[in-house]
Parts: C-alpha cells; structure tokens; sequence
C-alpha cells in the first residue's frame, strides 16, 4: 500500500482495527482500503463500469452540444452553434406561424363593419371564438369570467348600460376606458361627492337616498316626499334626468330598475352620494390590437344585454 | 476520588471578549432601537438586543457553574465529545421541523381554498411563502445539518470539538438567525429573492456565525488522532464553504441606511436574475444536496454496520459533483432574458451532473451489500435507503427537466414544485429522520422508544409523498399543456382561470400527502419524546458503536 508523506502513523491505544491494515471483506469478498473512522470501513471496490460509460456519454454529448448550440462566451456575446439557432429566432417564427393561422379570420373581421359581423353567422362565431379568448384573460379579473360582475364591476349579460350597450358605445369604452388616467379620451365624468365636499348635509342626503328609493320601487322604500324631490331636481336631475333614467353619455345610471352597481339598500345609496366618483376601467387601445378589441365588443354585445 | 489540580479560575480570552462583544452589541442594538425607520425594524433591534444581553447573562452563570479547569479533550483515553450542542440542534430541528411542516400544510390549504387566507396580511401565501420554505430548508434542515456535522466531525476525526464556546456561539446563533428571518418574512421584511429573502442585518448576522462553524470545522479537524479525512467530512466543508460563498455573492447589497431594514443589492436586470439563479441552485446542490451526503455517508454505514461501497466512487462523484453543480443555476432562466450561450451551459451542466449525482446514490444503497435483510427489520435502515432512492429519482428527474424542451412544458408549473417536494420530503426529510432516529439514542444514551412507531412514521410519511409528487406531476403536465393548447384557428384554448379551476383536485390530493407527512413528522416527535424521557442506558459501553442497541 502506498503511504503519503503527510499521513499520519501515531495509532491509539484502545484500537480494534488494526490501521493501514488491508482485510477482505468476508461477505462481498472486496478488499477494504485499510482506513477506518469510528468503525466504517470502506471497501475498494471499482467504479462501476456502467456508471462511468454513462458519465463519460453525458460528458461528450455534452461537449459535442455545446458546438451546436449557442454555448461559449465571448467578448461581444458568445458562439452561434452550427446551426444559427437562437432562442429570440424561435420565437419569433412560432408568433409567425400563429399569425399565418390566424390571419383569415382576422382579416375577415378587419375588413367587416361591427354591424355586418353580427349580421353573418361566420363572422359572429368567429368574433366570439376570439373575443371570449381575450375577455377570460383581460376582463375577467373585473367583470368576472362570464361577464356577470361584482359589486362595483358592472354585469355585462344585463341590458343596462353605464356607458351605453350599441356596439359603438361598448367599442369606445373598450379602447378608451372609464376614469382613466393615461387616455385622453377615456369616460371622465364623474358624480361628485356630496357629503365629503359639504354640498348636501347629512340631513339632507338622507332624505334624498329615501328618495331615490322610490323611483325603482325598492323593498321598504318609504313613500316619495317633496323635499326629496326638490333635492333631486336640483342635485341629482342633471345628470341622471329628470325620470332619473340615467344618461349614458355621462355615466350617470338608470335608477328606476333593480340594478344597482354598489348596492341597493341605504346605507350603499348614502355611500355613493356622500362619497361620489365611479369605477375605474383601464383603457386597452393600446394593449389589445384593433381586431381583438372589434371582437371583443361583438363577443361583450352578445352576451345578453346588447342594444 | 481523585482531587482535580488546584488551578485559579478565571475567565478566559474567549470568554471576556465575546461577554464585551455582546454586552457591545446589545447597547448598539438598544440605540438603533430608538432611531429605527420603521417599527419592524426597532423590534429586531430590541431582539438584537435581548439576545446581546442574554447572552451575557448566559456566559456568566455559564463561568460561575463551570469548574475551573476546562473540559479535558481525553478521558482514560477516549475522546471527550461535546454533544451539548448536538443535542440542543435535535431537538430545534424537530421544532422546526413540525412548525415548517405545518406552515407547508396551510399554505397548501390556502391553494386549494383562498379563503384561508382570512384576509390577514401576516399569513397571505405571499409572507407565509418563505416562512415555510426558509423554516422546512434552513431551520429544520440547517439545525439536521449543526446537530450532525458537528456530531460526525468529532467521531470520525476521534476528538473533541474545538472551542468552548464556538460551538454553542455557531447553534444558538445560527437559531437566532432564524428567528429574526421568520418573524421579518410574517412583518413584511423582504429582499424579494427566492430563498435568499433575508435582509441585509440578518444576512450579516448569519455570516459571522457561519464564519466561525467553518473555523471550528476546520480546527477539530486539525486536532483530529485518525490518520484521514473521513468522506462525510469532505461533504460538510465543501457545503459550508460553498454556502458562505454562495450567500456572500447573492448580497452583495447597500442598506439605506442602519436604522432601515432595506437595502438596495447592486445586481440589476439579467445579472440579479442570474446570481439569483446561481445562489438558489447551489442552495439545493451544497445545502440539501453535499451536506445531507455527507450525513448519508455516516448514518448509513454506521446504521447498517457494513463499509461503504466504494471509496473510489466517493472521491471521484465528490469532485465531479462540486465541480458541475456550481455551472447549473442557468437551467432555472431558460427561454428568458438571458443569453443562449449561458442558458445551454445551464442545460449541459446539468445533464452531465446526472452521474455524479448517482454516484452518492449508489454508494449509499450498495453500502448494504450483505445486508439487505435489515430492511426488513429496521426501519430506521429502511427510511435511510429510501432516502437516498428518493434522491436517485429527484436527481434524474432534475437533468431531465434542466433539458430546454422538456424544460418549455414543465417550467413554472407544478410539476416544479413536485420535483423539489420529492427531493426535500424524500431525500432530505427522510435522510434526516433516519439521522435523528439513530443520533438521539446515541447521543442521549437510551434506547430508541418504539421501532413499531418509526415504521408507522416510514409508511405514513411514504404514503404522503407518494401522494404529494404524483398529485403535483399531474397537476403540473396538465398546466403546462393547457397553457400551450391552441384551438385550429390558432388561439388560446384556455383562460389562465381556467386552469388554475383544473388544478383544484391536484391541490386537494397534495394537501392531503402534506397532512400525511406531517403526521409522521408527530409520531416521530412522541417516539423521541418517549426516548429521552426514558431512564439512561446503564452501561460503560460506547452506544453509538453498537447501533442495533435499539432493539
């Protein structure tokens, strides 16, 4: 066996194996190295030749894939590979094969009006199948993944429209949104706030949501009185009409049927007439590109509600 | 009796100096205390503090009980191991463990049922998140990793740890260390980086302590009466080592200032992305990988009572292990911003890491060559093998999906979390029962309570995995091929909701394999319970040379 100069050779004294001491292991039949810690030995057998055929396998493929792929750095960058493949390159072509799939319909839909797409049943099924795609991965989040909403995120399946429900209108507020900062043109009105801005006293708003109550025949709502009323003419009428049927062009909704955006009950009226403001939406003319955002305003239109 | 020689006590170098550092320390927290930006911030400090101060209290009374000469490194000839510090990192390992386990077991509730979240943002996935990963892999792991280096290190070199203090400075601070990155992750304090989430103050506490585990690594090993250097030893110097360096590099950062909790690391963009990548990778590689190794290459030995299988294989997989493993990280940043050239040595890396990954495998498992009947008879044996078939199957597993294509399905899925849950159940989790299994009776000198619990443990905890990787693998392919289907008119078949509403049965399964796991983790807990409370073994006889004691 051989000895290196820095191995030690002071034994104990209570030794039960005797060091440096080759022995064959009775029950594999190998030969120990001769080393011992705390009673395990270890027995010198060889590698596996599997193990090393399979080591030295990966390790050539290895060496050989990194000339054929992009693998050694350089000053500027790194190598090509022999092929020129680039990950940048891949993709690019798969966007490329998408589109070449997608581009009869899209031209389809690019070059029909709104209108003639809901009137060609190819069309329709064609704006639908796209438009249901963008609405789960871009609307859903708010208007939930059927379009049926949440308190404060309007349902789009109903025929009531903040903003107005012909396919123009919905087109619009798709592009430009709602109370969006960074668009110019988004839907900026907004109802202001009456009690925090000290309009109405809290006397007053109390009487005017009573008030309002009555128009939609809510359930307990009391009977209409005529200070209500002359605070509704004065406060509320400009925006949400005289028969308070709303007006789309403002934002201001219906209030004489059940649909109620934050809630019907008083405390939900007083709320939004203390506090004032409305929703929020983003506008996704930049984000969408034409034909996706024509889609989705045929697939939002044909939820249910559409004028 | 023999009287001990007359000498003058008094305190030593070491301890005078650390009682100054601390008492130092604990004024200089007490003052930042006052000053913090934020309140999160000023209760770490006042932990800082208490802890400083504790510490000096605990070196007094520590001085005044101790007798005056120090302990002597031989008795009649053996070496008079230090196991304070072994037993004090078992038993916070299972405490972390069970709490980790736990924490693992809401979060994966949370998934199945968000409303778990109770919309309290202390226990949001987000902040509960790394507290489970940082207590499963850190607090649990670590203390497995403290209480058996420093176990191993003394046995296998035949002396007595170095340093009085140093040891019990390295496990107690290494704990507090935890305790202020646990409390931060639940209080909002985070660095953002998978894995690496402590903030600069913590960070710097934790080198200092990992500076002096490496010095009292090393210096045992200096004072060691065996002519080499057992293979364990290799494993523990290259993780600790490779970790500090690991950690050093992945914080390289500017805190705001000394009254913030925030810094700003000096990375950016694909760099950051990439020294991020390279220290989570090597985390896995030199912390639950080479460390664990070098648990398996004592406890499976020993237990077994048979050499291991090769020495050869154990040098050659050793080197090629640590050489390649440093080269991997990339394979977590394939398809982004980073370049081609990196992304393939990433890949290439990896796949080449296979072998020498198996090489531990084999010689852990073949280590039984002659026998193999105790499998049938000592589960503690069997829960240490399957470990390490746990760790053969993670780690091909691991080459596989380190390979671009493959890499394109499986990438942010579940299927990663499976292949890490295999790996840290399987391999490190069942490695480090099996360790303490062994290391408690040693240590404590009792027998081990109940084999019939530990083989309940194994099959429950085994069942749990199994529940555990496969729910996750399923769930996993299923996302990855749902996120890529098209339609024939080349649009996305499915809404991102839409398929995390298809994972809900996975989730539910997986729940389930944790809730297994953590059960075993319980039993365990009664079993060593039962064990240490149990009457010490009345024998001048070294247990830990007979290791079937327990039966």
């Amino acid at each position: 066996m051989r000895r290196y100069p820095f191995e030690r050779t002071t034994t104990m004294s209570n030794d039960t194996f005797e060091r440096g001491k080759v022995r064959i292991d009775e029950k594999t039949g190998v030969p120990t190295t001769g080393h011992e810690w705390d009673g395990i030995e270890e027995l010198n057998t060889p590698l596996p030749r599997w193990w090393v055929w399979t080591f030295w396998v990966t390790a050539i493929w290895g060496v050989l894939y990194c000339f054929v792929y992009p693998a050694w750095p350089t000053l500027s960058g790194g190598t090509q590979g022999l092929f020129g493949w680039n990950s940048r390159t891949e993709v690019a072509q798969e966007i490329g094969e998408l589109q070449t799939t997608r581009a009869p319909i899209l031209a389809k839909l690019n070059a029909a009006s709104l209108s003639d797409i809901e009137a060609n049943p190819e069309l329709l099924a064609a704006a639908r199948m796209v438009g249901s795609v963008a609405f789960v991965n871009n609307c859903a989040g708010c208007h939930g993944a059927g379009g049926q909403g949440a308190k404060g995120y309007a349902n789009l399946n109903d025929d009531d429209w903040i903003w107005g429900g012909k396919l123009a209108d919905i087109q619009t507020t798709i592009e430009h949104g709602a109370r969006w900062d960074g668009d110019k043109a988004t839907h900026s009105s907004a109802m202001p706030a009456f009690g925090r801005d000290g309009i109405l006293t809290p006397q007053q708003i109390s009487v005017v949501a009573d008030h309002v109550r009555t128009y939609a025949d809510l359930p307990n709502a009391p009977e209409p009185t005529a200070e209500g009323q002359k605070l509704y003419d004065e406060n509320c009428a400009a925006c949400h009409g005289a028969d308070a049927k709303g007006n789309t062009e403002l934002g201001a909704p219906n209030l004489v049927d059940a649909i109620w955006l934050y809630g019907s009950d008083k405390p939900a009226i007083v709320n939004r007439i203390v506090n004032g403001g409305g929703g929020v939406m983003p506008a996704w003319k930049d984000r969408l590109d034409d034909t996706t955002i024509k889609a989705l305003t045929v697939y939002v239109h044909s939820l249910g509600g559409g004028q | 009796m023999e009287r001990p020689p007359l000498i003058t006590k008094r305190m030593t170098f070491g301890e005078t100096s650390l009682s100054v550092i601390f008492a130092a320390l604990a004024a200089a927290s007490f003052w930042i205390a006052l000053h913090a930006y934020t309140a999160v911030y000023a209760f770490h400090a006042v932990l800082f503090a208490l802890g400083s101060a504790g510490a000096v209290v605990a070196i007094r009374k520590r001085y005044q009980a101790r007798p005056a000469a120090p302990a002597p490194l031989m008795i009649d000839g053996r070496p008079n191991y230090n196991l304070g510090p072994v037993k004090f990192t078992a038993i916070a390992a299972l405490f972390w463990g069970v709490a980790g386990f736990l924490v693992g077991l809401y979060l994966a509730l949370e998934l199945a049922y968000p409303q778990f979240n109770l919309d309290l943002p202390w226990i949001n996935f987000g902040r509960l998140r790394p507290l489970h990963t940082s207590a499963v892999i850190f607090a649990f792991g670590g203390n497995v990793l403290l209480a058996s280096s420093f176990y191993i290190m003394q046995r296998t070199s035949r002396a007595r740890i170095a340093g009085d203090l140093a040891p019990w400075f390295v496990v107690l601070g290494y704990n507090f260390f935890i305790l202020i990155a646990g409390t931060g992750y639940l209080l909002g304090v985070t660095r953002g980086h998978e894995y690496a989430e402590p903030e600069w103050y913590a960070i710097l506490w934790l080198v200092v302590v990992w500076v002096v585990y490496l010095l009292v690594y090393l210096f045992t090993l200096a004072r060691r009466t065996e002519p080499h250097i057992y293979v364990a030893n290799w494993f523990f110097l290259a993780f600790i080592v490779t970790v500090a360096v690991l950690v050093l590099g992945n914080n390289v950062e500017i805190p705001v200032s000394i009254y913030s909790a925030q810094s700003v690391i000096v990375w950016a963009g694909v760099q950051d992305a990439m020294i991020q990548w390279w220290y989570a990778h090597n985390a896995v590689g030199f912390f639950l990988t080479a460390g664990f190794l070098g648990i398996m290459y004592y406890f499976i030995p020993k237990r077994a009572n048979r050499p291991i299988y090769s020495y050869r294989l154990s040098i050659v997989h050793f080197w090629s292990l640590i050489f390649l493993y440093i080269w991997a990280g990339p394979h977590h940043l394939h398809y982004t911003a980073l370049p081609d050239w990196a992304q393939t040595l990433g890949m290439v890396f990896s796949v080449v890491l296979w072998m020498p990954s198996w090489g531990g495998m084999i010689n852990g498992i073949m280590s039984l060559s002659g026998a193999w009947d105790k499998l049938r008879t000592d589960p503690v044996l069997r829960m240490l093998v399957v470990s390490v078939a746990f760790y053969g199957m993670s780690t091909f597993e691991g080459p596989l999906m380190s390979v671009k294509a493959v890499n394109a399905l499986s990438h942010y899925t579940d299927w990663g979390i499976g292949h890490v849950h295999s790996g840290s159940l399987g391999w490190v989790g069942f490695v480090s029962f099996g360790a303490l299994y062994c290391l408690i009776p040693w240590v404590w000198r009792r027998p081990l309570y109940s084999l019939k619990l530990v083989n309940w443990h194994f099959w429950i905890a085994t069942i749990g995995i199994v529940f555990y990787i496969s729910a996750m693998w399923v769930a996993g392919i299923m996302q990855g091929l749902m996120w890529r289907a098209y339609t024939p008119q080349g649009f996305l078949e499915y809404s991102f909701i839409e398929t995390t509403e298809a994972l809900h049965p996975e989730y539910l399964i997986r729940a389930a394999g944790g809730g297994l796991f953590l059960i075993g983790a319980l039993i365990m807990v009664y079993n060593i319970y039962r064990t240490i409370a149990s009457p010490e073994i009345d024998t001048a006889e070294d247990i830990a040379a007979s290791p079937q004691l327990a039966e």
